[in-house]
């Protein structure tokens, strides 16, 4: 037993090594890149439609995003870094003007779809007010992001105009967005739902063919952009949900990677399994659970009982150890942890939940349940039916509020039914929500603890007047400084004055790959860095 | 014997119907639906809009009777309409994995047959002495054992000792090729889902050909097989073994019938892209139209199979005669 540990441990000591040395900024850039070869990947999901305006989730960026090019991007050689954007199309990052109320793009010529068609900014344009204008009948998921735009306007055809209503730091982290999918005018005036099962775009790989439920495949655009680039001469993104297969596809080299992420154990099985055939990359992840009370159930709708799930909770103690068995690790407030508007360590331990008395804590909470009169509260906590990590946090959870004497059960839902009882029956006492975004853009991601009225995410049933306004004012402050003022004001409100929700721990990705794939940064997310033209396989 | 054969396929359409009256109505009591699960991808802001739009595009805001009407309307010209979830045609989205499901349930069949029938007239044979408890102890564990968990130990065990034999480990390939294009290719693949569903399904098979054939071997005619000195071998063969597989064809064909939508964990196990997984999808997404086409396939393929079963009732037994 003990020899096993020893080697489990040494194992994983390479595998960490490895880790560093490869996931360190510039390590892989340090071989010649080779071109050829087929990058083979598992995806856990199969995309419902093509059309990434329309769509959500992260098993369409996987597959679909190397078909097309953004207008502006994160850096794909320093994803990890927040607020690193570069352009894509255009030709350089602009800087605002008119009062910052306006920001003019130059787009690159001679780009082409890969019908031959060129790319102009007409087709920038076109692309941008079906995601920010969408006519009637046409879907976009994200239109929201884009309240601050008031045009997008093309004076020629290399150049597109966004005039905005008020100055937003929030404005260039949406227009980064991934699933901005930039496509032809002339197909979208053909017909505004022609992307939904159709792809053509301009980006690194050309559609090369689809099995339905098992495969989407591409090849090198021998026209694209960015001259030299891809390298690889083609992908397959195979769809793979059971986890325990995609683990064992990448250990018998089935596949290379998956990009979403693995839970630690898997990792570490892995690394044990492969060696120096395996490297891992790990980031704090932009994705968090939110234990959301509903505020219209009492005794729920009584700050003092709020403030004693949060105060009931150690999150410093459940990083350190949830971290060995989930996807969760960093402790954080409403911003995305290490992010400029995020609150550091000193600033969060003044927050309900995140002192570092834990004895005091917990005091404090079985004090306010008291005096709430409800010392022996029972409850059910309402969770989604995924392992990682949603049981697993809520079996925490549960564990944490037994500490000061709550009896709580859980109540686990598949995916529908889950957002079927957040959004439409509410009759749930306390549930998991999350927030899991793409560009790490805190402005608009806090928008999860605005008044229910004023955003579509809230399922905690309030009105927050005083948020809504810090919420605003934020988004219309141009200096960082004050930005991060406000934020803090807010994330005391939101999280310890008035408990409207509370923030469990930030999620951790942990990418473990076949060594030979070179040339891919982890991001903070997902969704990003997706469009694989600068991977190239060392085989 | 046409007579039979006419009732039997005209049966098929009340049966039909009952099953899509109850697949209906029964999927609509779930909460949520198509649309709302496609919002939930990032929790993240949920479009009120775009849920009302995507929910009039496939027409779930219609009343349900008029839901229900188009879907009855639908079925009787052929037109079993395209996927919720992907926006395909359900006959391209079925086709691809139909081949597949079928192909693993013939290879599934013939494995447990090959297992079954020998090992149960054998271990009939040799009633209560060790290859007895030999073959019950290998058919209990069958039984006793779920397929997708063989799967694993399979794809587990291949990972290890190729690892050890030869320094780099194997596991079957994740992705499918029809048989005609790359045979080799294909086998590799669904050798090893074949193998563990047909093992499960053998053990049902060869605890039903021993206990039917401990029947038969009692049986007046094999007694006097036997006292007219005819060789054990052709009494076995001759007389025995054709009789005691009436019961035995009937498990096969429920068992190849169930194997044809059932293998939902064992797809996902070995990622096969089948009728089973393709199953579960369908009712994780919401997509009405896609699970009420698999189940009207699936009750198709049950109601069929009984019907080949019948038939070879009389082959195997001329006693039996069809009215």
């Amino acid at each position: 037993m003990k020899t096993f540990a020893m080697k489990t441990a040494a194992a994983f000591a390479v595998g960490a090594a490895l880790a560093l040395s490869a996931g360190a900024p510039g390590a892989a850039q340090a071989a010649t890149p080779k071109k050829g070869g087929i990058l083979k990947y598992v995806v856990p999901a199969e995309p419902p439609s093509f059309d990434g305006h329309r769509e959500t989730s992260f098993a369409l960026i996987h597959p679909i995003a190397p078909f097309y090019s953004l207008l502006i991007r994160v850096d794909p050689s320093v994803p990890y870094k927040s607020g690193n954007f570069v352009c894509d199309l255009c030709t350089e990052m602009p800087k605002p003007t008119d009062g910052g109320k306006t920001y003019t793009f130059k787009i690159r010529r001679g780009v082409q779809f890969s019908d031959g068609t060129e790319l102009t900014a007409h087709d920038v344009v076109a692309t941008y007010q079906k995601i920010i204008f969408p006519p009637q009948g046409v879907a976009s998921a994200r239109k929201a992001f884009y309240v601050m735009v008031d045009s997008v306007t093309a004076p020629d055809p290399y150049t597109v105009v966004f005039k905005l209503k008020y100055p937003s730091g929030a404005f260039i982290p949406a227009l980064a967005n991934p699933y901005n999918f930039i496509y032809s005018k002339a197909k979208l005036d053909q017909d505004m739902h022609w992307y939904e099962a159709n792809i053509m775009g301009s980006g690194p790989f050309i559609f090369d063919g689809r099995e339905a439920g098992a495969v989407i495949r591409g090849k090198r655009n021998p026209n694209y952009f960015h001259k030299g680039k891809p390298y690889l001469d083609g992908f397959e993104a195979i769809f793979a949900k059971k986890q325990s297969l995609r683990v064992q596809a990448i250990r018998g080299d089935r596949a290379a990677i998956e990009f979403r992420g693995f839970p630690p154990k898997s990792r570490d099985d892995l690394v044990k399994a492969l060696g120096k055939d395996i490297t891992v990359q790990e980031s704090n992840w932009n994705c968090v659970l939110i234990v959301t009370p509903n505020h219209k159930k009492k005794p729920f709708d009584d700050v003092r009982v709020r403030r004693a799930l949060t105060l009931a909770i150690d999150r410093w103690g459940g990083s350190k150890y949830l971290s060995k068995i989930a996807i969760v690790k960093a402790v954080g407030g409403v911003a995305f942890p290490g992010h400029p508007l995020a609150a550091n360590k000193a600033e969060l331990q003044k927050l309900a939940g995140y002192w570092p008395d834990l004895k005091k804590s917990r005091a404090e909470a079985r004090r306010l349940l008291k005096e709430a009169g409800v010392p022996n509260l029972k409850f059910e906590l309402h969770n989604r039916g995924v392992d990682q990590p949603y049981k697993i946090v809520g079996t925490w959870l549960i564990d944490q509020w037994k500490q000061v004497g709550m009896t709580v059960t859980q109540r686990v839902q598949p995916t529908g039914p889950f957002y079927a009882t957040l959004r439409k029956k509410k009759d749930f006492d306390v549930s998991l929500d999350f927030n899991c975004q793409a560009v790490v853009n805190p402005l608009l991601d806090v928008a999860k603890f605005i008044s229910d009225d004023k955003t579509g995410n809230n399922y905690g049933n309030y009105q927050d007047r005083e948020l809504d306004k810090m919420f605003d004012a934020m988004n219309q402050e141009p200096d960082p400084k004050k930005q991060r003022a406000i934020m803090r004001k807010f994330e005391k409100r939101a999280l310890d004055e008035q408990v409207n929700a509370m923030i469990t721990l930030w999620w951790y990705r942990i990418i473990p790959y076949r060594s030979y794939v070179k040339g891919w940064y982890i991001s903070p997310s997902h969704y990003l860095n997706q469009q694989l033209e600068p991977i190239w396989l060392d085989k | 014997m046409y007579q039979y054969v006419l009732k039997r396929l005209l049966l098929l359409f009340p049966t039909l119907l009952g099953a899509a009256v109850l697949v209906f109505f029964l999927m609509r009591l779930i909460p949520g639906d198509v649309c709302e699960l496609r919002m939930a991808g990032t929790g993240a802001y949920f479009d009120k809009e775009a849920l009302k739009i995507c929910q009039d595009e496939l027409g779930l805001n219609r009343p349900i009777l008029v839901q229900f009407w188009e879907f009855i309307r639908g079925y009787a010209t052929f037109n079993f309409g395209d996927s919720m979830y992907t926006g395909r045609p359900i006959v391209e989205e079925i086709v691809l994995r139909f081949q597949l499901s079928l192909q693993v349930a013939i290879m599934a069949t013939i494995t447990a047959i090959l297992i079954a029938i020998p090992l149960g007239t054998i271990s009939a044979i040799k009633q209560n002495t060790w290859i007895d408890y030999g073959v019950r102890a290998f058919s209990i564990a069958g039984i006793a054992m779920p397929s997708f968990w063989l799967g694993i130990l399979i794809i587990l065990g291949l990972l290890i000792t190729t690892k050890s034999w030869f320094g780099a480990a194997w596991m079957p390939p994740i992705q499918y090729r029809p048989l005609w294009e790359d045979p080799v290719y294909n086998l590799t693949m669904l050798i090893w889902p074949a193998v563990a569903t047909g093992y499960r399904y053998s053990a049902v098979a060869t605890r039903m050909t021993r206990s039917a054939m401990l029947e038969v071997l009692r049986e007046d005619y094999v007694r006097t097989a036997r006292a007219k000195g005819l060789l054990e071998k052709i009494i076995i063969r001759r007389h025995a073994l054709k009789n005691s597989l009436l019961p035995v064809v009937t498990v096969i064909g429920i068992e190849f019938a169930f194997l044809m939508g059932g293998l939902v964990v064992t797809e996902q196990v070995f990622n096969l892209n089948g009728l089973g997984k393709l199953f579960v999808e369908s009712v994780t997404n919401f997509d009405y139209n896609m699970t009420q086409a698999l189940v009207m396939l699936v009750v198709a393929v049950f109601v069929l199979t009984n019907f080949v079963v019948d038939v070879l009732y009389g082959w195997l037994d001329p006693r039996i005669h069809y009215r």
